[in-house]
């Protein structure tokens, strides 16, 4: 009984770093060895090393806050659009008819491909890269937003209706909160294509960043500060991922899948 | 310090927590069914149905499934607009149910997930929901249907009969005069459904609401109500007044026997419909 509460309870979180530690275990005494090329792969001490390096110099620290800037403000505009046009076609079968097939289309381009054109709109901007993200987050949120609203249970709504809710009760008290298990999906979602959009489009064209930052690396063939942004995006991308877990843990703490034993 | 203490617990000594429900005047409200008819698409469900239920009366309603009994209760609610004729209230004053006055119970409770067992229970409240002392409505209800340790739970929690219960309570809460039940116990074990049966009826002979139960069970119809009607085709086939005592007897004769009158004339009417189909 103990041990089972204890291995369902501290083990849980530590048991998902085990096999990413041993990997990094692994991956050292390899190089260390020599089995393998530092011309391959720089140890993992190397890479902490370059991190600590470019952590006292500054120029990680800006970098670091110059993409979660371009994240975080491209996931605000895109998922906030995202959001509205899923509630709008979700709650109006007319708002559906004018826009879901035009945005259906253009969900069909990836949105990627759009970063000659990009380019050419704005330049290596800051404007560039919010756009290309923005674009990204926009569909997951929005399909999740419109599908969590349609598949609100209908017995629910018209016990609403029956108990004389008004449409602004029905959309706060039914609605929203039966979609948003729906929403969070497309949030989690729209979180990894945040981190996608802004990796290619950081490589590609920018002046500061974290992809900036690697592609910097590679012309001087300093391997370590490459592998440093790789590990740097992974990070980023668990932190926001863990964060919208902790958010749908309490929004949906109601929900008999969230509920803690 | 103390004296603040005393005056803030003063309001809990004038309002004790019982088993009695919100105080309320007997105060059911008379219906009349004027040739009310609803048909879906080319399909007639109610042919004309006419019907004078008496403030505070308990009407069941049988028939087959797919007569349109629900349909009758859902017409009443305003959920869907009768093809033809129409309901009188309060003695042919209002032609639309006030959405307060009357409140439904489904076969299913309908419990917003997201909402604790309270504020389920306060959302039959409606737009009182926000006024003095509305919380202690919603837990005194809540209290009635002996569910007030429940309180801050999720519904999810809960088992089918508590459910119920708790959705039994978010129709009364609002005290309302006319009280209809789609099937509400239709889901039910048997053993839960007979204690939910009991306590429907204290809270009916408490209340003074008029009730009307859309139901398949014919004892259960014969156990809770003055009236049974029974439709078929569409038009009200039988109106019966049950006159026994209360609280009355599953299983006693004369519930057993006017069971049996009902349903008799139920299977009759079901072999008479299959035969047409063989033909």
């Amino acid at each position: 009984m103990i041990r089972r509460a204890f291995s369902a309870g501290r083990l849980d979180g530590l048991t998902q770093w085990l096999v990413p530690l041993a990997v990094i275990a692994a991956w050292q005494i390899a190089v260390s060895a020599g089995w393998l090329s530092t011309r391959i792969l720089p140890a993992p001490s190397d890479v902490a090393e370059a991190g600590l390096r470019l952590a006292r110099s500054g120029e990680l620290a800006r970098n670091m806050w110059v993409s979660f800037w371009r994240a975080a403000v491209g996931f605000a505009i895109g998922g906030g659009i995202g959001f509205a046009f899923g509630l709008a076609n979700g709650l109006s079968k007319r708002c559906e008819n004018v826009f879901d097939g035009t945005l259906q289309m253009v969900r069909n381009v990836p949105h990627l491909a759009l970063i000659p054109l990009v380019i050419l709109w704005f330049g290596i901007d800051e404007t560039a890269k919010i756009f290309l993200v923005a674009l990204g987050v926009f569909f997951p949120i929005y399909i999740d937003t419109q599908h969590g609203i349609r598949s609100v249970d209908p017995q629910l709504i018209e016990m609403g209706r029956a108990y004389g809710m008004t449409p602004s009760e029905l959309f706060w008290r039914v609605l929203l909160p039966g979609a948003l298990p729906s929403i969070f999906v497309g949030v989690r979602f729209g979180l990894g294509i945040m981190w996608l959009t802004l990796i290619v489009a950081e490589t590609i064209a920018a002046s500061s960043g974290i992809g900036y930052m690697a592609m910097q690396a590679r012309e001087f063939l300093l391997l370590d500060v490459v592998v440093l942004s790789i590990v740097i995006y992974a990070l980023l991308g668990k932190a926001a991922d863990t964060v919208a877990r902790i958010l749908e843990r309490i929004c949906l703490s109601w929900h008999p899948a969230f509920q803690r034993t | 310090m103390s004296t603040t203490a005393l005056r803030r617990a003063a309001p809990t000594v004038e309002f004790p927590a019982t088993a009695a429900l919100p105080s309320a005047p007997p105060h059911g409200l008379a219906v009349t069914i004027d040739g009310l008819s609803k048909s879906f698409g080319g399909n007639a469900v109610l042919r004309g149905i006419d019907l004078r239920v008496a403030a505070g009366e308990f009407v069941a309603i049988v028939g087959r499934s797919g007569c349109g009994k629900s349909t009758l209760l859902r017409l009443l609610l305003n959920l869907e607009q009768p093809s033809g004729g129409g309901f009188f209230f309060d003695d042919g004053a209002a032609r639309v149910c006030d959405p307060r006055a009357a409140r439904v119970m489904f076969q299913e409770p309908r419990l917003l997930p997201w909402a604790s067992v309270i504020a389920n229970v306060e959302v039959g409240l409606g737009a009182e929901r926000r006024a003095v002392g509305a919380r202690q409505r919603a837990l005194d209800t809540l209290d009635a249907v002996e569910l007030a340790d429940k309180r801050d739970d999720w519904p999810a929690v809960l088992s089918g009969g508590q459910k119920q219960r708790v959705s039994l309570a978010r129709a009364l809460v609002s005290g309302p005069r006319i009280l209809a039940l789609d099937e509400p116990l239709g889901a039910l074990d048997a053993l839960t459904r007979i204690a939910m049966q009991r306590l429907m009826e204290r809270v009916w002979l408490d209340q003074g609401f008029t009730a009307l139960l859309v139901t398949h069970d014919v004892a259960e119809a014969v156990t809770l109500a003055d009236r049974v009607i029974m439709i078929e085709d569409g038009a009200i086939a039988v109106d019966l007044r049950v006159d026994l005592a209360r609280p009355r007897q599953r299983g006693s004769a004369g519930v057993a026997a006017l069971e049996g009158r009902i349903l008799d004339r139920l299977l009759s009417g079901a072999a008479l419909a299959d035969r047409t189909a063989l033909r």
